[in-house]
């Protein structure tokens, strides 16, 4: 089932073109990873897919929601984590979550039991009290996905969400979100580094604002490697525009 | 309904709560009005002569006039703090978990301009307290009646405040909101001597003074210190924070505003 669509969404900074005709359509319960490389218009994607920025230029829904005409539905289905850390680090784990429970509209018991529910998903249900800013890099990366997750959204927006993390977190943080996907969340998730990425993931080739490729991770390696897979891909084009 | 008062709630104890934890800010909004209610206003004393105007009904000395002129700028500066805050929080990220929630964009936007507001009127009546201590009282109802003023004006400010955050790029170009924003408002203003007093020296500042949305909150302030109801500076007030709020709004207005334009480096 379609959960999210993204159909001929272009976007311009004045006369300089980030996204070109731009369509992405996919399943509940997948792994999709946004691929490209920097300056490709992965933040753009992600500044219009959030509402910062939006668009004239073609159509996004989520969980059946046109963005453009019911952005408060639509928003209720997302769950964002920026490329930007966006915790108060001197306030504690525990707030930091109702704050943002907060703004999504909840209140009460069923804040509470979602509060709860993700500081032990967390394992940090004894770490509640304590300031964010005693927290490694890791941790308040996870804390940030299991807060993106408290509204119980429907797709999972992450924006490079391993950038600046030691190996061992990128790692856990990898694998923590690909098993979300088993509830049948969709994850969809920016990244320039391709070993996030597994064989049974789709992944999305977006390069200066195009999107090259929408497959497998699986057959866009045709036995190669996926990172030689999109070097070829990027560099073919770089040098089709420079002969162009 | 019940989520917008929750969404209220967290926003209004976030903003009290970092003013708390940041005691230089809560030190130097004291420590500005009782510099000029003690140093500056005592030197004034004796060179500027006051008559009796509205609303008092009798001579009063200089640093009675001046109280609700500070009692302003502890709001005018509160909310050009509140302005900076914003700039921060959208530079650091945190502005993001705002304008992505699935609550109205514009009912959170004034949910943070009257935490603002609430933390402004703290302050205020701390000053007064302090102001008190000094020997300068005002009639004990004046204190009651000061609160919806203080509000009306506190969003007024917060709402100017919104505004230019939503037009400014970089933090550091704050320091223009300084220069441009609060000297110009402030002393352009009824808060430190009154508009007849202006118009001697210059009947075209004195104009400049009348249209100051600022010279009526301080005169919204004034009267309801005295117990008194000033029509004209609440339409005033009230008018202006309309205009404020509604260009905040397209401001913050991802179709529409400023932040269209002015985001290529966020690719």
């Amino acid at each position: 089932m379609t959960i999210f669509s993204v159909r001929n969404v272009s976007y311009s900074y004045g006369t300089k073109k980030a996204l070109d005709d731009v369509t992405i359509e996919l399943d509940a319960g997948r792994f999709c990873a946004l691929l490209g490389p920097n300056g490709a218009g992965k933040s753009t994607l992600f500044n219009l897919l959030t509402r910062l920025f939006v668009t004239r230029e073609g159509s996004i829904r989520i969980a059946g929601h046109d963005l453009a005409r019911e952005p408060r539905k639509a928003l209720a289905a997302l769950g964002v984590v920026f490329q930007q850390p966006t915790l108060d680090l001197d306030m504690s784990v525990a707030w930091n979550l109702q704050y943002f429970a907060a703004l999504q509209g909840l209140s009460g018991a069923q804040a509470k039991k979602r509060i709860e529910a993700a500081l032990e998903r967390l394992s940090m249900s004894e770490r509640a009290r304590e300031k964010v800013r005693e927290l490694n890099g890791g941790h308040r990366r996870r804390m940030e996905i299991a807060r993106a997750l408290i509204h119980e959204p429907k797709v999972l927006l992450l924006d490079e969400p391993t950038v600046g993390l030691d190996i061992e977190s990128r790692i856990a943080i990898t694998d923590h979100v690909h098993d979300l996907t088993e509830a049948g969340l969709l994850v969809f998730w920016a990244t320039h580094l391709v070993d996030e990425i597994r064989p049974a993931d789709d992944v999305v080739v977006l390069h200066k604002g195009r999107i090259l490729k929408h497959e497998r991770a699986e057959n866009l390696c045709a036995g190669a490697s996926l990172q030689d897979a999109f070097k070829a891909l990027t560099s073919g084009q770089i040098a089709e525009a420079e002969a162009g | 309904m019940k989520s917008y008062l929750t969404a209220l709630r967290a926003i209004v104890f976030r903003e009290a709560w970092r003013f708390i934890n940041q005691r230089s800010r809560f030190f130097a909004a004291l420590v500005r009005p009782m510099v000029w209610l003690v140093v500056f206003a005592a030197g004034f004393r004796a060179a500027l002569g006051l008559s009796i105007i509205p609303p008092y009904q009798t001579y009063i000395t200089y640093e009675v006039y001046i109280v609700p002129g500070l009692c302003g700028m502890i709001q005018l500066f509160n909310a050009m703090q509140s302005s900076l805050s914003l700039v921060y929080d959208r530079e650091m990220g945190s502005m993001r978990l705002l304008l992505t929630s699935p609550l109205p964009r514009g009912w959170l936007l004034f949910c943070k301009i009257l935490a603002g507001t609430a933390v402004s009127v703290v302050q205020v009546y701390v000053f007064l307290a302090l102001a008190a201590l000094f020997g300068i009282e005002m009639p004990a109802a004046g204190y009651v009646f000061l609160l919806p003023a203080l509000v009306l004006s506190g969003l007024m400010l917060g709402a100017l405040g919104l505004l230019i955050s939503s037009t400014i790029r970089q933090l550091e170009n704050f320091a223009g909101v300084m220069n441009f924003v609060i000297f110009p408002m402030f002393f352009l203003s009824s808060a430190l001597y009154p508009l007849w007093k202006m118009a001697e020296s210059s009947p075209l500042l004195r104009d400049i003074c009348a249209f100051n949305p600022f010279t009526h909150a301080v005169e919204l302030i004034r009267f309801s210190l005295y117990g008194q109801f000033n029509g004209a500076a609440l339409l005033w007030v009230g008018i202006s924070f309309s205009v404020f709020m509604a260009g905040a709004l397209i401001g913050y207005d991802p179709s529409r505003g400023l932040q269209r334009l002015r985001q290529p480096g966020s690719r």
